[in-house]
């Protein structure tokens, strides 16, 4: 009893001891893996990491290379085999160019001169901030198999789920009308063999007795005659005015442009500030058509869609938006190949939509930068719209009301703080709205 | 049978006339010479020129009021130029980064993040990738280098230089400086 107590006891001591050892041993192989990784990374240095080396890649190399597109420097899939095969550059060469490609070029590396002029003589940021183990993460990344085009299969999929989808409504559709043919078309013989019956037994069907028709009794009330037309008159004169003031009217006017341009997708999903491309609507009278060199600010980048953007702009818009994507670059002149300008451009005929008649004036930079109006105010929900459509009546009445309601912000305006006090003062309020400063006078918007 | 052809009739009637209303073409107007402006409006298409547009670029050689020169080339030297030497026009007391903010989240955060970090919506969003951060030690960014960048463009970035005028263009680069002290605190 005692020994077996003593036995356990040894035996607990010679497991901690174990267990001690086994730590040991576990220690001592984590810290060989460590030295063996280090070591196989900073010398053979085939394996690197390609899911740091994407991130690193999109972080540091991705604004002028892209994998498989030449873009402002050459696409870089496969570039440190390519660069083997054709040139004999090892990865060492490598480090240094990405590292200080200047430095190279300056010393004059046969490739590095080459390249630099053949890129017109664009100089690729120096990295010194980049290790050999990050680089060679970047090139696994680069090494690994490029991610697959864009499959049609996805794209092809997503179209023919709606296809599916209507035909199948109108297969339910068609159902629908068919079952109410044959209801009807059974009514119709149901009723003929009543007859048949009727007139085989010999029963006489009680004729209709000819009353006096509706229109005659009708006419026969002169009253009525009389109510019923000031009823009508008044109605067409209602319907006839409503008509008369909608013409010049423009609200809900959409027209096809000769681009499709999705505000949805530039200002709705991307949150692109309307002001970027409308850059003159600050500071001057019109919002301003952005020029295609603004266009080109990111559509140099982007030269197309993502796959999803593209197979929802197909099902739910019919739109093809890479296609609408090459019409800018046709338009502005931009081999997309080459990466350069072309020379030969053709301005893009625009349909005007909001447009105010020549006899009243609007400044764009007097609501936008002066009052601080969103765009919104008049333009609606643009960053939901699909196809831009005028929003606002733009009529004198719809202008009138919002200079009557809106307040305006007259803090820190030291320049006209007196008037502004004198202003309260006359109408006895707080808060001096548009019209009270002189926002209805005739002569503000006509002259 | 004769009720059933009146109702057809008025149905057509109607129907033409719904149809008749159409959002992909303007309303009528009641003196279209009252509406539409004598002289050329803006972007109008126009025969008095070769390209049969209205808005022209300026006559090579002319400078247009407010416009200020800036001499330095649109070359990877010039760029180096700039780096080393060119300095903003604007003293302490004109700088106005609440301006500069508001300019800079317009026209640059969208890339460039509204805190300078190369993380903006559209890199977020994967759209355009590889906005590098102000604080990059490669690029190692001065006030030259981010206005000689605006007017120009590098790499993959367009020119500003028609969205922002000459002092905007120096307020957006003092921002762009107090954010890259920022970044590097």
């Amino acid at each position: 009893m005692k020994k077996s107590y003593q036995s356990l006891e040894v035996n607990s001591i010679n497991n901690m001891k174990q267990v001690i050892h086994r730590k040991l041993g576990f220690n001592i192989l984590h810290f060989c893996l460590i030295f063996l990784l280090a070591f196989s990374t900073s010398l053979s240095a085939q394996n690197g990491d390609a899911v740091a080396g994407k991130a690193l890649f999109n972080a540091n190399c991705a604004s002028c290379h892209k994998l498989n597109k030449k873009m402002t420097g050459p696409a870089l899939a496969n570039v440190e085999t390519r660069l083997a095969e054709d040139e004999g550059l090892d990865r060492e060469w490598l480090y240094t160019w990405i590292k200080n490609s200047a430095g190279m070029v300056k010393s004059g590396d046969a490739y590095a001169v080459k390249i630099f002029e053949e890129y017109n003589g664009t100089a690729m940021t120096a990295f010194p901030q980049l290790t050999n183990v990050e680089i060679d993460n970047i090139l696994a990344y680069t090494a690994a198999a490029p991610p697959a085009p864009p499959a049609p299969t996805p794209g092809e999929g997503g179209t023919a789920n709606p296809q599916n989808d209507t035909n199948s409504n109108g297969l339910i559709l068609g159902a629908l009308a068919l079952l109410f043919a044959i209801l009807a078309g059974a009514l119709f013989l149901v009723n003929r063999t009543l007859r048949n019956f009727a007139e085989a037994k010999g029963i006489e069907v009680p004729a209709k007795e000819k009353s006096k028709p509706l229109w005659k009794a009708f006419v026969d009330n002169q009253f009525l005659v009389l109510v019923t037309a000031i009823l009508f008159l008044l109605a067409s004169g209602y319907f006839v005015y409503g008509y008369f003031m909608q013409v010049g009217v423009n609200q809900g006017y959409e027209p096809v442009q000769e681009i499709h341009y999705s505000h949805r997708i530039h200002a709705g999903d991307n949150g692109i500030d309307c002001k970027y491309c409308h850059s003159s609507a600050r500071v001057s009278k019109t919002s301003g058509i952005p020029s295609l060199n603004v266009c080109m600010n990111c559509h140099k980048s982007i030269y197309e869609v993502a796959p999803e953007t593209q197979s929802e702009g197909m099902a739910e818009y019919g739109v093809d938006y890479n296609a609408e994507i090459k019409k800018l670059y046709k338009a502005v002149g931009w081999d997309d190949a080459e990466q350069k300008y072309t020379g030969e451009t053709s301005p893009v005929k625009w349909t005007r939509i909001h447009n105010l008649p020549d006899f009243a004036y609007f400044n764009h930079s007097q609501h936008v930068s002066v009052a601080g109006v969103a765009c919104q105010t008049c333009h609606g929900p643009v960053e939901e719209m699909e196809v831009m459509y005028q929003y606002a009546p733009l009529t004198m009445g719809w202008c009138i009301n919002c200079h009557r309601e809106t307040n305006v912000n007259v803090k820190d305006n030291n320049y006209y703080t007196k008037i502004h006090e004198e202003l309260s003062k006359k109408y006895g309020v707080e808060k001096l709205t548009a019209a009270q400063m002189g926002g209805l006078e005739c002569g503000k918007c006509h002259y | 049978m004769k009720s059933i052809f009146n109702i057809t009739l008025l149905a057509l009637i109607l129907i033409s006339t719904v149809a008749c209303k159409k959002d992909s073409r303007p309303n009528y107007e009641y003196m279209p010479n009252m509406y539409e402006s004598v002289p050329y409006d803006t972007y109008q298409e126009s025969d008095a020129f070769a390209n049969g547009v209205e808005a022209q670029l300026p006559p090579e050689g002319t400078i247009s009021r407010g416009y200020t020169p800036f001499d330095i080339e649109n070359s990877t030297e010039g760029y180096e130029e700039a780096k080393g030497n060119f300095k903003s026009i604007l003293d302490s007391t004109q700088v106005d980064h609440a301006r500069g903010k508001v300019l800079y989240d317009i026209y640059c955060g969208i890339c460039h993040g509204t805190k300078g970090d190369g993380q903006g919506n559209l890199v977020k969003r994967e759209k355009i990738l590889g906005i590098p951060s102000y604080d990059d030690a490669g690029r190692a960014i001065t006030e030259g280098s981010v206005y000689h960048t605006i007017y120009y463009g590098k790499n993959a970035m367009g020119s500003y230089a028609n969205q922002l005028n000459n002092e905007e263009r120096w307020q957006v680069v003092s921002y762009v400086m107090k954010l890259k002290s920022d970044l590097e605190k």
